[in-house]
């Protein structure tokens, strides 16, 4: 570990090299990822259908599930080799993940739910400050994402709007400097208008900070605010039970 | 730290039922405690009917049978003493004390008891509590009656009344001694033990109405009035059974052989102590079934606690995505829910604590004056306080169940929750 530092600056934000992962029973969703990399500060946009194994792929990067083969680098950490709990342990230091909806716990208020997070993970805690300092962060997180001070101060976060919610969803992905941030869907909950808003007000406070971006859709007409767009057909292979990988690496 | 404080969050996101939860618990525990109070206030109760009596004497028949008519006033003797054998034993150098008791007539239902003045000073309840009279006095008249306080409280008499005896046992007597009426001298206070039940008169006094009897009926032309009767002699000549008190507790199985040895007549003491307990031992097995009572009620709880959580698992999938999702492990769920268990199971059994000590202090006073149950206020023992622990323990491995479930999902589900 003791080289690790600088071989981990310069490594790329996620590197999986030959992955294959299945559910257990009785789903038994399996996928297989030959080679996928993101660059540091990357926008990634990957696109697939519902069902494609998207969140398999996501729940892979994240660390809550390990792969049966193969090497997943996080930011230099081959997170497949990393224990249970050593991997819950990287994924709060590291890692800020922003679902599609239903984000917040039902009770707390925004600033309970934005430093959820600090209380995982020492490393990041410590990158937010104490007490204070890390309300501090938190509250201007929120404020830089539109959350006026009522929104802040209600005491069930849970009670506010789907907009307001995804926001707080982004400001505790975003508290404590992880390096990546995952986003399955954010704005698939949002009408037109928000979405736009939404996506505008992510890479705003995005650009201020030099975290990767790794966000899920369906929805092509994301595609241009990426950095780069990626088909999850073009990286993995998914398999339904059946035994048989599909997709555009099985013709390979 | 944060578990405990997620724990209370969300426990106080779901009050309503966190609290009818916490409340069935409580109720629960209430009833535990309450029994196993009123299961030792019933057996001290029963142990304290009698006190400060060393051997009871009666005709040579079983202890129980002895400890049934002499003291709870349940059955009858099978024979009667001679008021000679009763005088011997009385004299015995051992004895410091002898209280006759005549048992045999009625009134209303209730059993009358001749004895003599020293029943009162003698008869010792609860711990060595002597009879008190309120109000009244000892009889001092050949036809004055003290009343127990049930008796007078089921019967409204008061001081200054008249009763007539009947002859025999029995709710209703068809033989009465209705030409030898009795005035209610005294009314002694409530001591929740079969002396509430009597009404007590002299020895004299059972001697005189029944002075023109034979046979257990009236003589015909024999009839002789109140007045009359007091000029006679009336000395008792047999008794049913005596309370007597040694000078020395060394001295009771010497004194108790030496009875059983009574040359004259069949005569035989036990120890009320003793015969108490084989007495309760067959009454006791009432207090077992009402603690298994108790237990299944705790156990009932405790399960409609699992079912609670268990039917918020569903749609608290997302929040366990959540948890994981910022870094906590599924020992974190794991010990999230069990922590959530141990909460609810812990906050009832506190609160039925102390609402049952809480009722305890209020109501004692009244189930004494009411029932003659003698609850004691005192803080809750090694044996109470390793049950309330027990239950708690319960909780929380109960709320095992969910939690196992809750981490198994959290493990299996990844982030592809969707709802």
């Amino acid at each position: 570990m003791g080289g690790g530092e600088t071989e981990r600056a310069s490594a790329p934000a996620i590197a999986c090299d030959g992955v294959r992962f299945c559910w257990p029973r009785p789903s038994r969703f399996a996928i297989a990822v030959d080679r996928f990399e993101v660059a540091r500060g990357e926008r990634l946009l990957l696109l697939g259908p519902s069902g494609g194994g998207k969140s398999t792929l996501l729940s892979l990067v994240a660390g809550i599930v390990a792969p049966q083969q193969g090497r997943i680098a996080v930011v230099g950490e081959d997170i497949a080799r990393l224990s249970g709990p050593a991997r819950d342990r990287f994924r709060a230091e590291h890692i800020g993940i922003v679902f599609q909806m239903f984000n917040l716990l039902p009770y707390g208020s925004a600033l309970d739910n934005v430093l959820l997070p600090l209380a995982f993970s020492p490393a990041r805690r410590a990158r937010a400050g104490t007490g204070a300092a890390a309300r501090a962060e938190a509250v201007g997180l929120l404020a830089r994402l539109g959350l006026d001070e009522a929104a802040i101060a209600a005491p069930r976060a849970a009670s506010l709007s789907v907009g307001q919610q995804q926001r707080i969803a982004v400001a505790r992905a975003l508290v404590g400097g992880p390096d990546i941030i995952i986003a399955d869907e954010p704005t698939s909950a949002l009408d037109r208008a928000h979405q736009g808003r939404f996506l505008d007000l992510l890479f705003d406070t995005l650009g201020e900070t030099k975290a990767t971006l790794v966000m899920v859709s369906h929805d092509e007409s994301l595609t241009a605010r990426f950095s780069r767009v990626v088909a999850l057909s073009d990286i993995a292979r998914a398999e339904n039970g059946s035994g048989r990988l599909s997709g555009a690496g099985a013709q390979a | 730290m944060i578990v405990l404080k997620l724990a209370v969050a969300s426990l106080l996101n779901r009050w309503l039922t966190g609290l009818l939860t916490v409340l069935a618990i409580a109720v629960s525990v209430m009833l535990l405690v309450g029994v196993d109070k009123v299961r030792k206030g019933a057996r001290d109760s029963f142990a304290g009917t009698i006190a400060g009596t060393d051997l009871i004497v009666g005709a040579r028949s079983g202890p129980l049978q002895l400890l049934l008519y002499s003291v709870f006033r349940i059955g009858n003797a099978t024979n009667n003493i001679t008021w000679a054998t009763y005088r011997d034993i009385a004299q015995h150098p051992d004895v410091e004390w002898s209280v006759p008791l005549s048992l045999g007539d009625s009134h209303r239902g209730y059993r009358v008891l001749g004895t003599t003045g020293d029943y009162f000073t003698r008869y010792r309840y609860r711990g060595g509590q002597p009879l008190v009279l309120s109000p009244g006095a000892v009889f001092s008249d050949l036809f004055d009656v003290v009343l127990g306080a049930d008796v007078a409280a089921n019967l409204g008499y008061r001081l200054g009344d008249s009763i007539v005896i009947g002859h025999g046992l029995g709710s209703v007597s068809f033989l009465e001694h209705g030409d030898k009426p009795f005035r209610v001298a005294g009314i002694l206070a409530k001591t929740g033990t079969p002396v509430d039940r009597t009404l007590h008169v002299s020895l004299e006094a059972i001697e005189a109405i029944h002075v023109d009897w034979q046979q257990g009926a009236p003589v015909p032309g024999q009839t002789i009035s109140a007045e009359a009767v007091r000029s006679l002699d009336l000395t008792p000549k047999e008794i049913t059974a005596a309370l007597v008190g040694l000078k020395s507790k060394l001295a009771i199985f010497r004194v108790q052989r030496d009875i059983a040895a009574y040359p004259d007549e069949p005569v035989s003491a036990i120890l009320p102590g003793a015969a108490l307990q084989e007495l309760w031992s067959l009454v006791g097995l009432a207090e077992t079934a009402l603690a298994i009572v108790a237990g299944m009620v705790v156990a009932t709880a405790l399960i409609g606690m699992v079912t609670m959580i268990l039917t918020t698992l569903n749609e608290r999938r997302r929040e366990m995505a959540i948890l994981r999702s910022v870094g906590a492990r599924p020992s974190t769920i794991l010990g999230l829910m069990t922590a959530e268990a141990g909460l609810l199971t812990t906050a009832g059994v506190g609160l039925g604590a102390v609402l049952v000590y809480g009722a305890l202090a209020l109501l004692r006073p009244v189930i004494d004056a009411m029932y003659g149950l003698y609850l004691p206020l005192a803080p809750p023992d090694g044996t109470e306080l390793a049950t309330l622990a027990a239950i708690v323990v319960a909780g929380c491995a109960a709320g095992l169940v969910p939690a196992v479930i809750a981490y198994r999902r959290s493990l299996a589900d990844g982030m592809s929750v969707r709802l």
